[in-house]
């Protein structure tokens, strides 16, 4: 592992962050804990999974760059998994969609 | 596939999984990893799903990678799509649960199409009932009551896929 950074690790890791950013204003911008999780779920995991990835282009094929590798994996298979976890829980636990929804079908079949 | 062969798979998985993170062939270490990939093996229900073997064919492989490479092409569209939304002025979002049919039959199909789903442009699912999936969508723009029309919108690109790698 060298000291100095190459040019692929910086581009990654700087789109990843920006990916990771802009989910962060969705989450502060977009109205209910529906669609903050939509933002949150998409570019919270691709910026993630950027980063991850430039860590292993930095490192190469060690320790850490397949620790990174790995965790890249877990994030992409996980995270869609535990945003349906909170969104099912939300609704069940009666938090309402922003007023501007136009249907919820959940609702109307299953009564929750 | 017999439970004492998909326990030794798991197993294998196991003990990949540590000597993976680990990185290193210090004795100390394998032998650690290898009392708990056992434990694991033997006390956690099984890692893969029943009838497992028969997803391990060269065609379904192929349609695996070929899922994967257009769930990638579909989260990077995702992404963009979230980043016009947020920074636009005015917001434009049209929300609603919707529910859509699926024709995937296995859970495992299901489980991966629902997850795919919420990785894509401006959907998120909620609830799998049965065949039908609750889907959380940013931008509704078709008819309520054409279902079919909403299938084919958030899940089409997905089935075809998916339906080869596990139907």
């Amino acid at each position: 592992m060298s000291s100095q950074i190459g040019l692929l690790p910086i581009i990654l890791i700087s789109i990843g962050v920006a990916f990771d950013l802009v989910g962060a204003l969705g989450l502060i911008r977009l109205p209910d804990v529906y669609n903050r999780l939509q933002a949150a779920t998409k570019c919270v995991t691709l910026g993630t999974f950027l980063v991850l990835m430039g860590v292993l282009a930095h490192t190469g094929w060690n320790a850490m760059g397949i620790k990174a590798l790995l965790a890249a994996i877990f994030v992409l298979w996980t995270s869609p998994t535990g945003s349906h976890a909170l969104a099912r829980g939300a609704h069940i636990a009666g938090v309402k969609l922003w007023e501007g929804s136009v249907v919820d079908k959940y609702k109307e079949d299953t009564g929750r | 596939m017999d439970t004492l062969k998909r326990r030794l798979l798991d197993l294998t998985i196991y003990f990949a999984l540590w000597l993976l993170l680990t990185w290193s062939l210090d004795w100390q270490g394998v032998v650690v990893g290898a009392v708990l990939a056992v434990l694991f093996a033997l006390g956690l229900s099984g890692l893969l799903p029943e009838k497992a073997e028969r997803l391990f064919s060269p065609v379904r492989l192929f349609w695996a990678v070929m899922h994967l490479l257009s769930l990638l092409f579909w989260i990077i569209v995702a992404n963009f799509d979230v980043l016009y939304r947020v920074l636009h002025p005015d917001l434009p979002i049209r929300p609603g649960i919707v529910k859509i049919k699926t024709t995937l039959k296995s859970d495992e199909a299901k489980a991966f199409l629902a997850n795919s789903i919420t990785l894509t442009p401006g959907t998120l699912t909620i609830d799998i009932i049965d065949d039908w999936l609750y889907v959380h969508w940013i931008n509704v723009h078709e008819n309520l009551e054409d279902t079919e029309a909403i299938t084919r919108d958030i899940a089409g690109r997905f089935e075809v896929t998916l339906r080869r790698v596990f139907d």
